[in-house]
């Protein structure tokens, strides 16, 4: 326990912030890295997502697809990618990509199967175009899970970004390599307590998000169904 | 394929060692979880108290947990019996929620009707809940022993042996085949454990064996294993 004193003391030593290496900078770069690969995810999974949420086209392609990511060795597809990369931002950025796409996708497509049939057949038979009923029924209504893929591949991002630094991406993770290659313990368990933080305040963050994001409409009147977070398709943390 | 053929029993003892660091968490998981997961869904107040716990355990990063973790149960840094508990607690974090999930599945009335002919509460549940939460926990344990094996690898990075030595090793010594070579047995190995579990599931519930006319039953089980 004594360690984690002295790993804590140095989260808090003044002498280790400002500068290249300094607790501000890493901390900067590991949410530079995390918030990149979220939004270029976001970018290719969402709409995909929308797209087999809306039409049910490509569901079993896209679970095969989750369970074939969930086997890779994140650190050998790091290290394979930066053999042929070289050392730098590139290689861990493509393997977190790769990572938190399953878990938006199946949040983007399950919060549109997640909406009552009767809903969209409503928002049709009222005359509303399929581009109305994607914008205005089944977005709106399937945003609180699509918030919950984003929530589950920020936490895995954030954790896995920690082996960024394994091909000198930098980040949080710089602390735990620098620690264990100069024997430094307190130093690694420093790292280490800072990336927990991170991703629990991303636990934190977004779980607020997800609640917020609920319309008016579906809280009203309606109990609330214990079970409905169990359809977020849950991956193991990097 | 040189470089695999010239180093066929340091890879066959890599993969020994994989397993032996893998095989324990998934096993562990399982049995911890389900008497966790049934006082979760007993009462009212453990549920969301449980799960919370859980669920923070999950937010908890690997590699950040194999180094805190020594420092708490006082092991050495390189001691594979870190690698062992921290996938042994992701493990129970993931399958306490399943065994909650599941035994909330069984029908209000199926329990009713195990109480009305005179099962005890024990046997009620190790007769009619338990059996009837079987697939759900099935594809729970699957999530847990793909992402298990896969974790494994990581320990590597401390000098941990498993098969995560040979993309450590391999970068440093610019072997791109070795790299793969560690890639494909990592994959292997977890769909291999895959199909055990599966085929194991099924003998152990021979109920689940899928029909060929695709019934409204099989189309649930389907979704409830694509929902692990």
């Amino acid at each position: 326990m004594n360690l984690f004193v002295q790993g804590l003391l140095w989260v808090f030593d003044p002498a280790h912030y400002g500068g290249m290496n300094g607790i501000d900078t890493r901390t900067r770069e590991h949410l530079a890295i995390s918030g990149l690969t979220i939004l270029i995810a976001a970018v290719i999974a969402i709409p995909i997502g929308f797209y087999i949420g809306h039409t049910g086209r490509g569901r079993s392609v896209a679970i095969g697809l989750s369970g074939g990511v969930r086997a890779l060795p994140t650190l050998g597809f790091i290290a394979i990618l930066a053999l042929s990369l070289g050392i730098g931002l590139e290689a861990p950025l493509i393997a977190l990509i790769v990572l938190a796409i399953p878990s938006v996708l199946a949040g983007a497509y399950s919060g549109f199967e997640a909406v009552d049939p009767a809903a969209v057949d409503s928002a049709r038979a009222i005359g509303m175009t399929e581009w109305q009923i994607v914008t205005r029924i089944e977005l709106p209504l399937g945003l609180p899970l699509l918030i919950g893929g984003l929530r589950l591949a920020s936490l895995q991002v954030i954790a896995t970004a920690a082996l960024a630094d394994y091909v000198g991406a930098g980040g949080l993770g710089h602390f735990i390599f620098l620690g264990l290659q100069t024997q430094d313990y307190p130093q690694m368990v420093a790292g280490s307590i800072m990336v927990v933080v991170l991703a629990l305040a991303s636990e934190a963050i977004f779980s607020i998000l997800q609640r917020l994001v609920v319309p008016t409409g579906v809280t009203a009147g309606q109990p609330r169904d214990v079970r409905a977070r169990s359809s977020r398709s849950r991956t193991a943390p990097g | 394929m040189t470089w695999i053929l010239g180093n066929l029993p340091h890879i066959g003892q890599l993969m020994l060692a994989h397993l032996a660091i893998a095989f324990p968490p998934i096993l562990l998981s399982l049995l911890i979880s389900v008497p966790i997961g049934w006082v979760a869904n007993r009462y009212r107040w453990s549920r969301g108290a449980l799960l919370t716990v859980v669920g923070l355990l999950y937010a908890i990063p690997s590699l950040p947990l194999f180094i805190v973790l020594p420092v708490i149960i006082g092991t050495g840094l390189r001691d594979p019996i870190n690698v062992v508990v921290a996938l042994t607690l992701y493990g129970i974090a993931l399958m306490v929620r399943t065994t909650a999930d599941g035994l909330a599945s069984v029908d209000v009335d199926i329990r009713q009707s195990a109480t009305a002919v005179g099962f005890s509460d024990r046997s009620r549940f190790w007769r009619v809940e338990l059996p009837l939460a079987g697939p759900v926990l099935v594809a729970g344990l699957r999530v847990v022993a793909v992402s298990t094996v896969s974790l494994t690898t990581v320990g590597a990075v401390l000098g941990i042996q498993s098969l995560g030595l040979l993309f450590t090793d391999g970068i440093q010594r610019n072997i791109p085949e070795e790299i793969w070579t560690g890639i494909v047995l990592t994959v292997v190995i977890a769909l291999a454990i895959d199909w055990v579990i599966v085929q194991l599931g099924r003998l152990v519930m021979p109920w689940t064996r899928v029909p060929a006319a695709p019934t409204r039953r099989t189309a649930r089980d389907g979704r409830v294993a694509a929902m692990a």
